[in-house]
């Protein structure tokens, strides 16, 4: 007997008293764990299908659904955890790497959550946010070294910027990766809440072109969709070296997921892998970092600023400071937690640093060489609420890009699913039966709200620490104290432990 | 219309600006004297008129280019016509490194040799199919993870005693096909590609490209076509379709 090791990891409990046998859970499941039994005329379910997305708990009209891991256990062992057992299961059988989808989920310290953000107390009053004017506006790009003032009016032009409402903006995700109308959602929203998409690397879908003055359009290294159109569509433009998920792999999109519309908008044939290599083949050193951003910038004529996002891995203070002498006007930092639509597993878990200290590091180091005038910093790869972005602005960042986040806020439970392309919420997922479940104005509605609460939270712990401008935040870290960090950590950070 | 400008001693900026200029002007040719090494040459321009380039153009030439015609007396460095959309580039001496990089349409013809990594990634779309003529050797990872268009490298200058191309030739080859004039050692090819039969079509295929590279360069398309070819296509369109299973 041929025995399949796999087993279920949850298992779905249908209430019978409740039960209608209605049949939506059944339509509701592209991962078809519920199934009509035509012979007993009823729903029965497949648990090793499922995958904990909640979309039939959800649209259980008589709320008879609920989810529950499967109640299995192996002999407890603090080393060879189920998790480790089961992964060689899989890989004795198929001989495959493992693939997963968003970031990273393994117990690595959160150190968002081992800083403490500080308030004002008699002196230097606090502010009321809700009746006195507080600032989140915030310019992207390259600052002068100095101003020249004639008149009353700047002498110079500044570099290009980008003019942002509230310092957070939506993360690169691909159309292909995620669907048109996830896309579209982020897209309403960001023009709504004057703020920033980012088109991920597959490219800009035809009927994204009207939202150009907030698209940042990114070049990486497949070079998919990018032509001069494309280039001049969006107010920014984003190299993409590396990213928090995958540092030092490339992506590979699999042909299924290449439709007409992903073939037209990546500009590769219907059904045709896209693989994006690991490295830009013309990129070898900074100088020839320097050189693609400035083809970027001639094919633009200088009119846009030009960002390059690496990963946060070990040596990423000197990677930022060479692309900072690149020419790079925005360095965008991917944290080890970044989401993805697929990376292998052990990449995914295994490589590349925690954003805090990356960042940190960072602006430390482009302020001891006096060039963080010339980059502004974003961060990206684990913000999950207002307090980690103003966090990161007083560690040094200038603006958050937030993904995970965003998908979240368009309906994502997180089953980590999103490669198998069967995502029952419509985000990653080409299926036109299942991209229709996200309507875009909902969707819209919802991404903007996200932007909406987090901002009047911002303002709040702003008006909290009696600073009305969020520029006077931004590496500001005396505003921050750190707790149950080392010596190390805590010089890292370059904050005090909390009391001192 | 057309318009010279001199490049000596200006910088790439200058003189892009220039070359902008003149055809937001409305002047169909620009003759450019004297380049020697400027960056850029042709970035992201959207036109169906010429530039004569004499001297040596700098890296990333014809980059995002959409559609012009560029003719460069002389060699050419690193990553010409790379993410090249439209238009045609003849070289009448040798070219670098990534020579069309990710380019997805327009034609390429290099008089003699080109260096590594040469069509990495050309793709097709739609109508676009991508094409590069080298008239005489490539380094290694020729067409590395080409997904499209055509490549045609005939080995008819070159260092003497060095194959006609390096190794990992077509590795990761995913699209597209290669004709190389007469034989590669199999151990110079990447595990994606497969070396097969030649067709009539492809016959006519390499015929109309011979036939270009011969009236650019002045040379004998029939004595190049006197030698038999190598056409090389991947294996399949999914290399790495197996790679992975889902957690």
């Amino acid at each position: 007997m041929n025995i399949d090791f796999r087993t279920p990891e949850y298992t779905i409990h249908r209430a019978g008293e409740r039960c209608t046998n209605c049949r939506i859970c059944v339509r509701q499941c592209a991962n078809e764990a519920h199934l009509w039994d035509e012979k007993q005329k009823k729903v029965l379910a497949d648990d090793i299908k499922c995958v904990n997305c909640h979309r039939c708990v959800l649209t259980c009209p008589t709320r008879a659904l609920s989810i529950s891991s499967y109640p299995l256990e192996f002999k407890p062992n603090a080393h060879w955890t189920p998790h480790y057992i089961t992964s060689i299961f899989k890989q004795a059988s198929s001989g495959a790497m493992l693939l997963a989808g968003m970031g990273t989920d393994k117990p690595y310290p959160v150190y968002w959550d081992h800083l403490l953000i500080n308030a004002s107390q008699v002196t230097n009053p606090s502010i009321d946010p809700l009746r006195e004017p507080m600032e989140l506006k915030t310019f992207l790009g390259r600052k002068p070294d100095s101003l020249k003032i004639e008149n009353g009016e700047l002498a110079e032009k500044l570099p290009p910027q980008l003019e942002l409402e509230t310092p957070i903006m939506f993360a690169a995700m691909s159309f292909g990766a995620i669907s048109l109308n996830a896309m579209t959602s982020l897209a309403i929203a960001a023009e709504k809440m004057g703020t920033f998409y980012n088109t991920g690397e597959g490219g800009l879908h035809s009927s994204l072109y009207k939202y150009g003055k907030n698209t940042i359009v990114q070049v990486a290294s497949g070079r998919f969709g990018v032509h001069t159109d494309y280039l001049w569509a969006g107010s920014a433009i984003e190299i993409k070296i590396g990213q928090g998920a995958k540092p030092g792999i490339g992506g590979h999109l699999p042909g299924e997921k290449v439709g007409l519309d992903v073939s037209l908008t990546r500009m590769i044939p219907e059904g045709s892998d896209a693989i994006s290599p690991a490295p830009h083949h013309d990129i070898y050193s900074i100088e020839d970092l320097r050189q693609l951003i400035y083809s970027l910038k001639e094919a633009t004529d200088y009119s846009k600023p030009v960002a390059v996002k690496i990963a946060a891995v070990h040596n990423i203070a000197a990677i930022a400071s060479g692309a900072a002498r690149a020419g790079a006007d925005i360095i965008v930092i991917d944290g080890f937690r970044g989401g993805t639509g697929a990376a292998p597993l052990r990449t995914r878990d295994n490589v590349g640093i925690p954003i805090e200290l990356a960042l940190a590091a960072v602006d430390s180091r482009l302020r001891s060489e006096s060039i963080r005038h010339q980059v502004s910093l974003v961060v990206a790869g684990s913000i999950r609420c207002s307090s980690d972005v103003i966090k990161a602005i007083a560690l040094g960042a200038d603006a958050c890009y937030i993904g995970s986040a965003a998908l979240m806020a368009l309906g994502c439970h997180m089953c980590q699913k999103c490669y198998t392309g069967k995502c029952n919420w419509g985000i990653a997922t080409q299926n036109p039966s299942l991209t229709k479940r996200l309507d875009p104005v909902v969707g819209a509605e919802r991404a903007a709200n996200l932007l909406k609460a987090w901002s009047h939270e911002i303002k709040e712990m702003l008006g909290g620490m009696g600073i009305n401008a969020l520029e006077s935040l931004r590496g500001n870290r005396l505003m921050l104290r750190g707790i149950g960090l080392t010596e190390k950590e805590l010089s890292i950070l370059g904050v005090k432990h909390a009391g001192e | 219309m057309s318009r010279r400008i001199d490049a000596q001693g200006l910088y790439y900026k200058e003189l892009n600006q220039l070359v902008r200029q003149a055809f937001s002007e409305g002047v169909t040719e620009v003759v450019l004297d004297n380049v020697n090494g400027q960056r850029y040459l042709g970035d992201g321009i959207s036109s169906d008129g010429s530039i004569i380039i004499h001297g040596t153009p700098g890296n990333d030439m014809a980059a995002y280019m959409n559609g012009l015609q560029i003719v460069v007396r002389g060699n050419a460095q690193d990553a010409t016509g790379n993410t090249m959309n439209e238009g045609t580039i003849v070289v009448h001496g040798d070219a670098g490194d990534t020579v069309g990089y990710a380019m997805r349409g327009g034609e390429i013809f290099i008089k003699g040799s080109v260096g590594y990594r040469v069509g990495i990634h050309m793709k097709e779309y739609l109508k676009k199919n991508p094409v590069i003529v080298v008239g005489g050797k490539a380094g290694a990872f020729f067409g590395e993870y080409m997904a499209g268009g055509i490549l045609i490298l005939l080995g008819l200058s070159g260092r003497e005693g060095y194959p006609i191309v390096g190794d990992y030739c077509g590795t990761g080859m995913h699209g597209g096909v290669m004709y190389i004039r007469g034989q590669v050692e199999e151990y110079k090819l990447g595990k994606e590609v497969k070396i097969v039969d030649m067709t009539a079509e492809d016959e006519s295929v390499l015929e109309r490209y011979v036939s270009r590279y011969a009236d650019y360069f002045g040379c004998d398309k029939e004595a190049i076509l006197a030698q038999p070819f190598s056409k090389l296509i991947p294996f399949n369109k999914r290399p790495y379709g197996n790679l992975y299973t889902g957690v």
